[in-house]
């Protein structure tokens, strides 16, 4: 593996040869790296011709998303929910899949939390709020996981229908709150019934922001190994990279396929349930946030890696945390940070074509020179 | 956060005040301004020029940048999701506002709630109604009663029509929306008892295209004047005019897009509201926890009237304007059926507008063409 240690015959190791070790590994760092800030150069001409100050820009996305403690509670409550629903895109696209759809498994989500938190609101909390959180992740996973066997039993494009079946999502999510689940009481802003506060999820300890957080990070480490360090995974990266030599080799592709799509759904509907009980207290409207797009953002950012979801998801927090401190010191639109996040997209998208074709990047150019 | 929380004035004001001692030694000394400065932000759902539900709050906030020694933030586009709670504290740890303005009906429950009791020497006023004994005494709700404008925009609708069939496009079948939907075709059936009105709920507050496929489906039944209920009126308008319909206007002024088709329409007054409760604010007045008010308490208005309003609709519109200035008037009252053929007000049986029984309307009155679920 590495060329450090084939070299037992020389005393000490040469500039060179530290390099021809290094660079292969540090490829997948330093192509993203170079894409962000070749996407902040960009970012900065746009600034530019508008007459306002890049550096100010910058400065203020650093001052509202980094800088102190009530900048990363801003940062950190807005996380939750992007790495949940980033891992509705990941999981299905380490299979070839790109399901877009993730809005719709998060709303459904959240609905189920909810109804079902008004359904076990006599038995004791704990149980209760985990019977809450498996009927959200029951049901994004229910949601998802048809598109997924839409696919592969029926060769549905999966892209297409999974975001055809978020408005199909929202729209029964809407039926269901203004019908038959409405709260009586919730005169003006159609909501299921309130949760009892023994089903609320509070924050976690010395960090602002709910434990919302804490289950992203759990379920990205799982994933990072379902998918790095188990034969399920190593089947579904074969199947991701060539379907029929999959099946040739007798994998269970079908099943590879809808289960995947049904995992990141569940973790889409976990992220509803958090919403319900974490932030919104009961489901409405509000739930239709958009979280399920910017997750397929830090997904393709993540290159679908669960570990690189993570601080990637938190970046892009931190951007949309500083959306409102820039429409104001700056007088630019709200629409500011959604220029500057798809410039980032975009050129970090064009920075995949770089894998493999950068000398530098391999041994034998620093072995040479 | 208690260190973050002191980034507010009372902080502002020690540093101020060292920064001006060592100002006046080296004999700049200027008057204290920032001391007396106030800082209050506004809150937006949508974009501040929809001409509709935003606009009529960034008007309000406009007027409130008129008076001195106040400095104004705005946020537009904030979703009722955690977006709004991070908006509200970064206004108040960044730019030390003391005075917030949310004006979506969504951020009461759960999010001002939740911060108003950690940042108690702030002071948060939501639009919607919603404060009740109980909730947060640095919080408060205020409402206007905006039927009555309906009411008005129906009396105009009246005498335009020749169909005697009048539109109305709305988002969601709740109380307040119902109220106007009622309020407006009683309003027309004031000018004549054959007027019917015909209600398209759309479902959503802000959805461009179905509002456009309301509209046109309104039209195309043959109604000659439209009014709305959704957070922009911006596409029902311009979708009426080009379907050669007269428009009553909601929310805000929307004669611009209108032109000569536009008649009247019911606006938020709320630059008079707001100047009134910054101007307390300033004097050091409280605020009441729970404020409302109708046309003569300055929290809604009427667009002036336009020029395809005939002289009999003038005279009557302003008639009934005057009734309503003097108080205690009625649209709703008996003998009053809802489409239903259930009865809502016996004989002599009236609703004013502050009833409180007009809060939880859940019916659409006879003579409306239309239902509620």
């Amino acid at each position: 593996m590495s060329t450090i240690g084939r070299i037992p015959d020389q005393d000490r190791l040469t500039a060179a040869q530290i390099l021809s070790g290094l660079m292969p590994r540090a490829e997948a760092v330093l192509i993203p790296l170079a894409a962000l800030l070749a996407g902040f150069a960009a970012f900065s001409l746009f600034l530019l011709a508008l007459g306002k100050s890049p550096a100010e820009f910058y400065a203020l996305v650093w001052k509202a998303g980094f800088s102190s403690a009530f900048s990363w509670q801003n940062t950190l409550s807005r996380v939750s929910p992007l790495v949940l629903a980033a891992l509705c895109v990941a999981l299905p696209a380490r299979l070839g899949l790109v399901v877009i759809g993730g809005e719709g498994a998060i709303v459904l989500g959240g609905l189920a939390a909810a109804v079902t938190g008004t359904a076990v609101a006599n038995l004791p909390s704990g149980l209760g709020m985990v019977l809450m959180a498996l009927a959200g992740m029951a049901l994004g996973g229910l949601w998802i996981g048809a598109i997924g066997a839409l696919r592969i039993k029926r060769g549905v494009n999966e892209t297409i229908a999974s975001l055809l079946m978020a408005y199909i999502a929202i729209a029964l999510m809407n039926h269901f709150v203004e019908g038959p689940f409405r709260d009586p009481a919730s005169l003006n802003k159609p909501s299921t019934a309130p949760l009892a506060e023994g089903l609320r999820v509070g924050d976690m300890p010395f960090v602002a922001a709910h434990w919302g957080v804490f289950a992203g990070v759990v379920a990205c480490v799982l994933c990072w190994i379902l998918i790095e360090r188990t034969t399920l995974g190593f089947a579904a990266r074969i199947a991701g990279d060539n379907v029929r030599a999959a099946q040739v080799q007798g994998l269970p592709v079908a099943r590879l396929v809808i289960g995947f799509t049904a995992l990141g759904g569940a973790f889409a509907g976990l992220a509803g349930y958090f919403e319900v009980a974490a932030v919104h207290g009961s489901a409405n409207a509000s739930l239709i946030a958009g979280y399920g797009y910017t997750g397929i953002l830090v997904a393709f950012l993540a290159r679908h890696n669960p570990l690189a979801i993570l601080p990637v998801a938190v970046l892009l927090a931190g951007f949309e945390a500083s959306s409102g401190l820039i429409q104001r010191r700056m007088d630019l639109p709200d629409a500011t940070i959604l220029v500057f996040e798809g410039m980032v997209f975009i050129i970090i998208l064009l920075s995949e074509t770089l894998y493999g074709r950068l000398r530098i990047f391999t041994p034998g150019f620093w072995e040479q020179s | 956060m208690t260190t973050l929380k002191r980034l507010n004035r009372r902080h502002f004001l020690g540093t101020s005040a060292t920064a001006l001692g060592a100002a006046a030694l080296a004999g700049l000394a200027r008057p204290a301004i920032a001391a007396e400065d106030l800082t209050v932000g506004f809150i937006y759902v949508g974009p501040k020029d929809d001409f509709g539900y935003n606009q009529s709050h960034a008007e309000g906030a406009a007027a409130v940048k008129e008076m001195a020694g106040v400095t104004v933030l705005e946020e537009e586009n904030v979703p009722e999701s955690m977006d709004v709670q991070n908006t509200m504290e970064s206004m108040i740890n960044f730019d030390g506002a003391t005075l917030l303005f949310p004006t979506s009906f969504g951020y009461w429950n759960p999010h001002i709630l939740e911060l108003a009791p950690k940042y108690t020497d702030v002071r948060f006023e939501h639009c919607g109604g919603m404060w009740a004994e109980g909730d947060p005494a640095n919080a408060g709700s205020y409402f206007g009663y905006i039927g009555m404008g309906q009411y008005l925009n129906g009396i105009a609708a009246g005498h335009a029509t020749k169909s005697k069939k009048i539109g109305f496009v709305a988002a969601k079948p709740i109380p307040q929306v119902l109220n106007n939907i009622n309020s407006f075709l009683l309003g027309a059936r004031a000018v004549d008892p054959e007027i019917i009105c015909q209600v398209i709920f759309t479902g959503e507050w802000s959805l461009a295209v179905k509002e456009a496929e309301a509209t046109n489906a309104l039209a195309d039944q043959g109604c000659d004047v439209i009014t709305c209920h959704v957070d922009g009126p911006k596409v029902v308008c311009e979708t009426a005019v080009a379907r050669g319909a007269y428009v009553c206007g909601y929310h805000a002024d929307q004669s611009p897009l209108a032109g000569d088709l536009y008649l009247t329409g019911a606006e938020w007054n709320w630059a008079s509201v707001y100047t009134d409760m910054v101007a307390k604010t300033l004097a050091g007045e409280p605020i009441p926890n729970f404020v409302r008010g109708g046309l003569a308490d300055g929290f809604i208005k009427m667009s002036p009237l336009g020029p395809a309003v005939s002289d009999a609709g003038r005279a009557q519109f302003e008639a009934a304007r005057a009734e309503i200035m003097a108080g205690g008037f009625a649209v709703l009252k008996g003998p009053l059926m809802d489409n239903r053929g259930n009865v809502i007000a016996a004989d002599g049986e009236a609703f004013a507008e502050t009833d409180v029984k007009l809060e939880s309307m859940d019916y659409l009155v006879d003579g409306v063409l239309g239902s509620t679920s």
